[in-house]
């Protein structure tokens, strides 16, 4: 056993027991080092502590609201905060709906890029694409809206709805049917999708990578095409990655705030129209928390913002289990 | 019985009887080790070891890898322990005090025990100059020797080890820009520049070329005067150049310990003989 | 075998043409933001404050200070607990302790920011009765740490054991190996960690929206709303009048700059010290 191979541990742990030790009443150092583990023990907890308070004091402000609507909270689409009714079925479905476009669009995108990156991109393109790549995840989220109102909405509303109506004659659909104002749950998506590529794109490129070398050279040794080589000899290994990637990206569409609210419109109101406007969770908070009518108003868009922790604690549970399970350090 | 053949590093005469040194002859016992075992958790890498080191007197310690030795002399300094899991039991006693007691600090011990280590580790974000004196940083408010004093321990820590001529032009520069020999040299400067009485050297010389190999032999053999020195090796060569004394350690355990001559020569045991006749290891 | 062949350039070729599209969006937003945003950007912009809603002119002044004084709180609160955490994480890897908090570290990186910002706003505004800077800062500052964490615990890692061992073996204590050695060799990366999670900070909207609030006038007290380059993009972006949406992207433009030099920032530290480190 080579003793430089041995992990250090400045601590110690319950598992050492028998050790000798200085005795601790030894002044000096041995306070030096009681204050020291301390101070950085102190730090660390302050995490799940910090975790458990923003659980704890959110729910209890949103728990009148749940307690008032019962499990209608989550499946009544009348969120009237005038007369104290509170449904927050449409803003669940935006987020659901505008998360799903996201990962719909930005997932082949992003895993097709990050295959690119990781095996088909010569060396002198590999750092200056993936760089651009994740200076996507450098845009703040209002400058995403900014460009969403201003450009992508008008676009979405003279141009691109127009085309899928008229020119590919889809308008009779009921997902494509109804008025364009440009805002809408559609652009909401594709807003999404731009910013949660780059999640899915480096974790995927992560695990891709931590596939070894070994797997690609004996396929092809065994005459597969570039291609085959990837599909059948790459990715199967990376796939539980790659799926948490996604589940990643997942979890950042569902909490995402700023460019959502900026075009989505803000209407409490489920429509099955993609163009049509609507809410999500985080939007809904953003938009009415500050003018927030009468405290069960406030507990309402408390109780969604808990609805939101809740959902994305759990997704961005899985996805960290489905990474870990890789072994890729992301 | 023939002494191993010998690799072609030039100048150390082959008898490994040192020269005569006038200033000290190997003095009284300074660290007695009684009935040492350590462990890495169940693994006994140690077993049941008692050895003495006496003043001014080089003592080698060989034997193939993973014998022990290396445990032993992270023994001798407390080091053993910073290890998660590992554990010693035993006597050393050192200077009349038992390094194990319970009321012993091990920080204090190591002041008083320096270690050099296989690689050289020249502290990145200290110059030359501040590397030398580290040890000295971290001395209590009332025993830190003032500025002026510290430049002095630190040119006689550098003449010592026979860098004070390359270095001492650009002491406040980056010690990492130093050579690997260099860097070596400077750690061990820097144990010295701690003026402990017995200093530990674990395989000093495994990641040197043979030129800084020699001068640290050299150094080596020089230090003998002052100090107490084990130095824990693989090369037997290495040992019967540089040592009065020399140990050899199998499976945990300690099986011969003689004059480096005899041992060489005319070991007693024969699984000392096998092996400085390289028949395994 | 001709099948396999048309196949393979296909899907190759589909490959290429995702990286193609993704880089699109990118190029148009910043062509947008640079023209759009550098007509709108003057002297006044960086000097003056904001003009009443419909009149034009004014600038921006109060809210680039306002976002450099949260940032300031924001390392207050954030970076100590951060490279605490980071250290504690690398000094204890494997326990199950150090385990469970990287793990819940992760979490809380992935929380959405909104639900920062009413959690700050339901223990700070709420009893303070009224908005404030801190607030803000303190909101920032949590959403800081787990990012700071995390790089502090990898920058401490690569130190080699080696170094630690040397230090111990000179008589440092640990406390003293673990800070004057170990973390003084990992400085330029944990200073390059700490500058990325205020890159990343800097441009949070939603943490602020109900804690910093905004404010129209000079303000740089921590206990009163102050404004702040995100919010201020939300007002005028959203906004109806035509010079505010003007300079709406002249804001952005000078946010990504702002995100862009501390970003590079980060890398020179990094480069600059990293070169004469050994390993």
């Amino acid at each position: 056993m080579n003793v430089e191979d041995l992990p250090l541990e400045a601590s110690e742990g319950p598992e050492d027991v028998t050790t000798p030790r200085a005795a601790p009443h030894m002044a000096g150092a041995a306070v030096g080092d009681r204050v020291y583990r301390w101070l950085t023990t102190i730090a660390a907890l302050v995490i799940p502590a910090l975790l458990a308070y923003v659980g704890i004091e959110i729910f209890v402000a949103g728990w009148p609201a749940f307690q008032r609507a019962g499990f209608s909270f989550f499946t009544s689409s009348r969120w009237d905060p005038v007369a104290s009714v509170f449904g927050a079925a449409p803003a669940i479905y935006g987020t659901l709906v505008s998360s799903a476009i996201a990962l719909v669009i930005a997932t082949p995108l992003a895993v097709g890029t990050a295959i690119f990156l990781s095996e088909l991109a010569p060396r002198w393109l590999r750092q200056p694409v993936s760089f651009l790549v994740d200076l996507l995840a450098a845009i703040p989220s209002v400058v995403y809206g900014l460009w969403g109102i201003f450009v992508l909405a008008p676009m979405m509303r003279g141009t691109i709805a127009p085309f899928v109506k008229h020119t590919l004659h889809l308008g009779g659909l009921p997902i494509f049917s109804g008025p364009v104002y440009g805002p809408g749950m559609l652009t909401a998506g594709i807003i999404l999708s731009i910013m949660i590529l780059p999640y899915i794109s480096a974790v995927t490129r992560e695990v891709l990578l931590a596939v070894p070398r070994s797997q690609r050279e004996a396929a092809l040794a065994l005459g597969a095409t570039r291609w085959e080589v990837i599909r059948d000899a790459v990715i199967p290994g990376a796939r539980s990655g790659i799926v948490g990637g996604i589940v990643l990206g997942l979890g950042r569409a569902l909490g995402e705030t700023m460019a959502v609210t900026m075009v989505i419109g803000n209407t409490p109101k489920i429509s099955t129209s993609l163009f049509a406007t609507g809410y999500t969770m985080a939007s809904i908070i953003a938009n009415e928390f500050s003018e927030a009518v009468s405290n069960a108003h406030l507990s309402a868009l408390m109780a969604v913002g808990a609805s939101l922790l809740a959902i994305t604690f759990l997704v961005n549970v899985i996805a960290r289990w489905l990474i870990a399970r890789v072994g890729a350090r992301v | 019985m023939t002494m191993p053949p010998t690799t072609a590093v030039p100048a150390r005469p082959m008898t490994p009887v040192p020269a005569s040194h006038a200033a000290g002859e190997p003095g009284q016992v300074l660290l007695d080790i009684t009935g040492l075992n350590a462990y890495f958790g169940a693994a006994h890498v140690v077993r049941n070891v008692s050895l003495a080191f006496r003043e001014r007197e080089v003592t080698a310690i060989i034997g193939p890898s993973g014998c022990g030795k290396s445990t032993l002399l992270r023994c001798l300094n407390r080091m053993h322990e910073t290890v998660p899991l590992a554990r010693a039991t035993g006597r050393i006693v050192f200077a009349g005090q038992d390094l194990y007691a319970p009321e012993v600090n091990p920080i204090e011990v190591r002041r008083h025990i320096g270690m050099v280590f296989q690689r050289p580790t020249p502290f990145p974000t200290l110059s030359i100059r501040d590397n030398v004196a580290a040890g000295l940083r971290v001395l209590k408010r009332g025993q830190r020797p003032n500025r002026a004093e510290v430049d002095r321990i630190v040119e006689t820590a550098l003449r010592n080890t026979a860098l004070w001529d390359e270095v001492k032009d650009r002491l406040h520069t980056s010690a990492v820009a130093l050579s690997g020999g260099q860097q070596q040299r400077l750690c061990i400067a820097r144990a010295l520049a701690n003026s402990p009485r017995v200093l530990l050297l674990d395989e000093p010389t495994a990641s040197l070329d043979p030129l800084s190999t020699q001068k640290v032999e050299e150094l080596v053999y020089d230090l003998r005067q002052r100090f107490t020195v084990v130095i824990v090796t693989h090369n037997m060569q290495q040992a019967a150049r540089v040592s009065d004394r020399t140990a050899f350690m199998l499976d945990g355990e300690l099986v011969e310990v003689a004059p480096t001559h005899k041992l060489f020569t005319t070991p007693s045991d024969p699984r000392t003989e096998a092996y400085v006749t390289g028949r395994f290891g | 075998m001709l099948r396999r062949k048309i196949a393979n350039v296909v899907m190759l070729g589909l490959m290429w043409l995702a990286a193609g599209v993704v880089l699109l969006p990118l190029v148009l937003i910043l062509w947008r933001l640079v023209s759009q945003g550098a007509s709108a950007l003057n002297w006044d912009f960086f000097t003056k404050m904001p003009a009443p809603p419909g009149g034009t002119g004014g600038g921006m002044a109060n809210a680039i200070v306002g976002t450099l004084y949260l940032l300031a709180i924001a390392s207050v609160v954030g970076l100590p607990v951060g490279i605490g955490a980071g250290i504690f994480l690398a000094e204890h890897r494997g326990a199950r302790l150090a385990n469970a908090v990287r793990f819940l570290s992760d979490v809380l990186n992935g929380l959405p920011s909104i639900v920062v910002g009413i959690f700050a706003w339901q223990i700070l505004v709420r009893p303070m009765h009224h908005f404030s800077a801190l607030a803000g800062g303190i909101a920032l500052g949590s959403m800081m740490i787990p990012l700071t964490a995390r790089t502090t615990e990898e920058m401490i890692r690569t130190v080699p054991n080696s170094l630690r061992e040397a230090a111990l073996a000179l008589g440092y204590p640990n406390w003293r190996t673990s800070l004057s050695i170990v973390a003084r060799t990992a400085l330029p990366g944990i200073v390059t960690g700490a500058l990325v999670a205020l890159a990343r900070v800097a441009g949070e909207t939603a943490p602020l929206l109900f804690t910093a609030l905004g404010n129209n006038f000079w303000s740089v007290q921590a206990t009163q709303p102050i404004d702040a380059l995100p919010l201020r993009l939300y007002l005028y972006a959203t906004s109806p009048y035509d010079d505010w949406n003007r300079q709406a992207w002249a804001g952005a433009l000078v946010l990504i700059g702002l995100v862009l030099v501390i970003s590079l920032l980060a890398r020179h530290v990094t480069r600059a010290k990293f070169g004469k480190a050994v390993d």
